[in-house]
């Protein structure tokens, strides 16, 4: 596959889809490079580098677009400033794109794809499970806005985060409140907490509380129960009553902390409104707010999207492109989430596509493919959920797996073998009772008395030390020397004194051996 | 009154041993525990010696302190990573002793039975022997594979099922001639056949059991050794011998039971032999390349983190990297890295044979947990070290329900945010399962000899 990286060319996007490593990488996975030259000089990768890398340089996009057959962006394809067209009309008919493409807020942007014939892939569409975690740039971005948040707050921020006590007096630290705890939130948590600031958090929630104290902040809560995962790892929209006293609550804050980040999103909607004017008046001059909502609509009802507004003496920071103001480290990981991709597309490392919609990655990535559009994907079942292994229809012959042998399938067995057992065991019993001299049964209600005790000593026993009980239960079992030594004191011949001889040995060599080696072992066990 | 006070010395020291067993449940308890069973096994044999008067004394007590001065000499010079094959070759002495008191037991029976009492003795003698014949082969086997002198794979015959059926159909008839016979010449000739028979299916029990399942032979054959004494103990009509025998023999059949559970695998296949021969199958995280990191990163890595488990396995056992993997331990938690150990119920070839080690190498027991309880901690964890595990930390066993290993309890080190693997290849674990871990995208691997890469490691956070 021919894989073509054009230069990005939205306004103040200065990220690029691949940097000079993962082209070395999409190569060994057979397939052919070529960037626009200049493609990753805002990101500062030099063309040099690529060329180095392996890839070769186009001098114009129109070029690359027609010998590329897959093309890698980070934006979906727009108006070309230089050349007045739409991007998307160099697109070759039957090509791939890979981006960020939106598919639920630009429905034109399918049915043109589609048109075309393009198969688009929409990083941002990517299922949130497990698997699918290396090739996450949503969250690879958002860790990054979350970071460049907070450094642009301490832009804006006319004090330390952290508290000093200098010989000029004490600086106490700056208080933080993070609105949102999800990847970016989190990152935002853990930056202002290493700059040593106070950091509080809230989230609808209540899961994430755990995630917000293992990195040092104070989660607030409203009290309310109130289920509130959306899935997908996105809150949902709340009561009115749940929004009245969470309100009271921001307002509350606003009046004590330095620094507000909110990073509260619904998918599909805009954005909530949670800071209102009246508690960005509420805030001490100075105080700085970030809105990392800001592309959808904003959190703080003063935010202008791509801007920097002071209300009140309040900075109410507003940018939509933090990840392009660290185009470095956004490009790196980026690329790195579009090879991931790539990689997962091309199984056999041979340089060819393998579109396999059964995979539920791949299915969730593909908005339009063979001149149909796909987004949404059918719903799947929520995927932290194991998959209950499936029943076979009929008690089919034992499964040759060893794994197997746990499933549900056997419980019929099972409860038969248990009644078996019962009756055997209660066969045993009668006949044993019915037929068996006296003197055998005492010595037989002492035995299974003993297993009896054995069994519930023994469980008690701790893991940890259970070679010990080994050896001393060897050692113990060494007790057969009694029974050489009757033996050896009654023989009458010199075969059976030989005999017993060797086995009061023996059996001394276990009873000395094995209570010693305990003994060591046990010394070695301390605190 | 002699045989009175006899039975109550019997009747001690077989309190003794239970609580000697009882004391096992902690480790503050525990030396106490092993005093216990000295106790109870000294008032036992002093008792005895004493009711058996004069009679052969002399060659009793030369029995008795050879056997007692051998036993404490290889006791005190074992290594600790040699424990496994010590506890199998002391069961194979119980067993062969077993073996020894059958035949003695036979031929000049200590009590006189007649009619059903003496079918009854001659099942016991036969039983006795049988187990005690199978015992002692098998450990043998066992003591070679977990010494290395004997090849640690499962050696399978051709139909070894059928082979070991007909072995067992074959001694149960020969049980049904022993029974019938009157005549001592041929009773001891069956014996004697028997035994052999038992003796090489006890070879071949254990030869085509592979070295991962050998936790749960040794406590299997552990069981077995108490099974035979209990027998013993019914022909002598001892009931010392029955007490003792059976806490034995219910302790190591708990012992394999928890053991099976750990491996998610029936008893019944784990004895059948033969696991880790299927295919690999070709793993779906292949595709992923494994990435490599250095001593120097990781112990950067080790410095920076909030904390740290390490899960060692049988790869830390063979290298010897206990120590160095101890030092390391107490230096982070010197640094103020708060350190924690996972143990994996069936890491090496022992139950419980890695707490062993690592406390021989001084690592405090406070710091050093079984799977259940801090397998939940593992996602909280910012560095996870594995040091020589592979198949108990195999993510498949979990994720993979086509996988051999599917529904095996391991321990989830890929949760953490770090997980560094040090090995020496990237072979598969005894299983024959590829381990997709060494793909995952928050693992590193650490190539190379566990203990040499523990001793850079330390070298590297001395500095």
């Amino acid at each position: 596959m021919k894989l073509g990286i054009p230069r990005e060319v939205h306004d103040n996007e200065h990220r690029v889809a691949a940097t000079p490593a993962s082209v070395r990488k999409l190569i060994a996975l057979g397939h052919e490079v070529a960037v626009e030259r200049g493609a990753g000089m805002a990101a500062q990768f030099a063309d040099g580098a690529y060329e180095q890398a392996g890839a070769t340089l186009v001098d114009t996009p129109q070029s690359l677009y027609a010998r590329s057959e897959c093309l890698l962006k980070v934006r979906a394809p727009g108006h070309h400033p230089q050349y007045g067209v739409d991007e998307a009309d160099w697109l070759p008919e039957g090509g791939h794109l890979l981006a960020y493409l939106w598919p639920a807020q630009h429905p034109e942007l399918l049915q043109t794809l589609a048109g075309r014939g393009v198969t688009a892939f929409a990083i941002d569409s990517l299922p949130r499970i497990s698997r699918a975690q290396p090739m996450d740039a949503l969250s690879s971005m958002a860790n990054i806005a979350g970071y460049r948040a907070v450094i642009e707050a301490a832009q804006h921020f006319g004090r330390f985060f952290t508290g000093q006590v200098t010989a000029a007096g004490k600086v106490p630290p700056a208080t933080v409140l993070v609105i949102g705890a999800g990847v970016a939130g989190l990152a935002a948590i853990g930056t202002a907490r290493s700059l040593g600031a106070v950091v509080r958090a809230f989230d609808t929630r209540p899961e994430v509380r755990e995630q917000v104290a293992s990195l040092g902040a104070d989660f607030l809560a409203v009290n309310m129960a109130e289920e509130s995962s959306g899935g997908g790892g996105y809150g949902k929209a709340m009561s009115d009553e749940f929004i009245r006293q969470e309100r009271a609550l921001f307002l509350a804050q606003a009046r004590q902390v330095d620094i507000i980040i909110t990073t509260a999103q619904i998918p599909g909607k805009p954005a909530p409104t949670l800071i209102t004017t009246e508690m960005v008046e509420a805030m001490q001059p100075g105080s700085v707010i970030v809105d990392l909502a800001a592309e959808r609509g904003g959190n703080c009802e003063l935010t202008q999207p791509g801007a920097v507004v002071v209300h009140h003496g309040v900075t109410v920071v507003g940018y939509t492109d933090l990840p392009s103001r660290m185009a470095t480290v956004a490009s790196e990981l980026y690329a790195t989430n579009l090879l991931n991709l790539v990689a997962a597309l091309t199984p056999e490392k041979d340089g060819q596509f393998q579109i396999n919609l059964d995979d539920e990655v791949i299915r969730g990535v593909t908005v339009t493919h063979r001149g149909r559009i796909t987004w949404p994907p059918p719903d799947r079942p929520p995927p932290d959920r194991p998959t209950p292994p499936p029943a076979p229809p009929t008690p089919g012959p034992e499964e040759p797996l060893p794994g197997a042998q746990q499933q549900p399938a056997a419980p019929a067995r099972k409860h038969l073998g248990r009644a078996l057992l019962v009756l055997l065991a209660a066969a045993a019993l009668i006949g044993v009772g019915a037929y068996a001299p006296p003197s055998f049964l005492a010595h037989f209600t002492v035995f299974v008395l003993a297993c009896f005790i054995g069994w519930q000593v023994v469980w008690k026993v701790t893991p940890a030390l259970h070679t010990p009980l080994m050896s001393v239960t060897n050692a113990i079992s060494g007790i057969i020397v009694i029974g050489a030594m009757l033996h050896l004191a009654r023989s009458d011949s010199a075969l059976i004194t030989v005999m017993s001889f060797v086995a009061v040995l023996i059996a001394s060599i276990n009873l000395a051996g094995g209570f010693r080696v305990t003994q060591r072992m046990l010394n070695m066990f301390r605190k | 009154m002699y045989s009175g006070l006899v039975t109550v010395a019997y009747v001690t020291a077989s309190i003794l041993f239970i609580l000697s067993l009882g004391g096992l449940a902690h480790q503050e308890t525990a030396r106490r525990g092993n005093l216990y069973g000295i106790a109870g096994i000294v008032i036992a044999m002093a008792a005895t010696l004493f009711h058996l008067g004069r009679s052969n004394v002399t060659a009793t007590v030369v029995a008795i302190v050879l056997g007692a001065l051998a036993g404490l000499i290889i006791a005190q010079k074992v290594v600790m990573t040699q424990m496994p094959q010590l506890v199998a070759m002391l069961h194979s002495f119980v067993g062969l002793a077993a073996v020894l008191v059958g035949f003695a037991g036979y031929l000049e029976p200590l009590v006189a039975t007649a009619g059903a009492e003496h079918t009854i003795k001659l099942v016991e003698v036969y039983l006795g022997i049988f187990i005690g014949a199978v015992t002692f082969t098998g450990s043998v086997v066992a003591c070679g594979k977990l010494h290395g002198s004997l090849t640690s794979k499962p050696v399978m015959l051709p139909g070894r099922h059928w082979l070991n059926l007909g072995i067992l159909l074959l001694i149960l008839v020969l049980g049904a001639f022993f029974l019938a016979t009157a005549s001592t010449a041929l009773g001891v000739t069956l014996l004697i056949v028997m035994t052999l028979l038992a003796l090489l299916l006890g070879v071949h029990l254990i030869l085509a059991i592979g070295g991962a399942d050998m936790p749960v032979v040794v406590s299997m054959l552990n069981s077995y050794s108490g099974w035979s004494a209990a027998a013993i103990g019914f022909l002598l009509q001892n009931d010392l011998l029955i007490v003792t025998g059976a806490l034995v023999g219910s302790s190591g059949a708990i012992l394999s039971y928890i053991m099976c559970k750990a491996m998610n695998r029936s008893f019944v296949r784990v004895i059948l032999g033969g696991f880790g021969q299927s295919a690999p199958n070709a793993s779906a995280a292949t595709e992923r390349p494994i990435q490599e990191t250095s001593a120097a990163q990781v112990s950067e890595e080790l410095l920076s983190a909030q904390s740290v488990i390490i899960t060692p396995g049988y790869g830390m056992a063979v290298a010897q990297a206990q120590n160095a993997v101890s030092e390391i331990c107490a230096l982070l938690r010197d640094k103020g890295v708060p350190v924690r150990f996972a143990i994996h119920p069936v890491a090496g070839r022992l139950p419980g044979h890695m707490n062993v080690l690592l406390a021989e190498a001084r690592v405090p027991y406070d710091i050093v947990f079984e799977m259940a309880e801090i397998n939940a901690d593992f996602a909280q964890t910012d560095v996870v070290l594995v040091i020589g595990a592979n198949d108990t930390v195999n993510p498949s066993a979990a994720e993979d329900p086509h996988s051999p290993i599917a529904g095996m309890p391991v321990l989830e080190v890929w949760k953490a945010r770090r997980v560094v693997i040090l090995k020496r290849g990237l072979a598969a674990g005894y299983s024959g399962v590829e381990n997709p871990l060494f793909h995952k995208d928050n693992a590193r691997m650490l190539f190379g000899d566990a203990r040499d890469m523990t001793e850079q490691l330390l070298a590297h956070l001395k500095v």
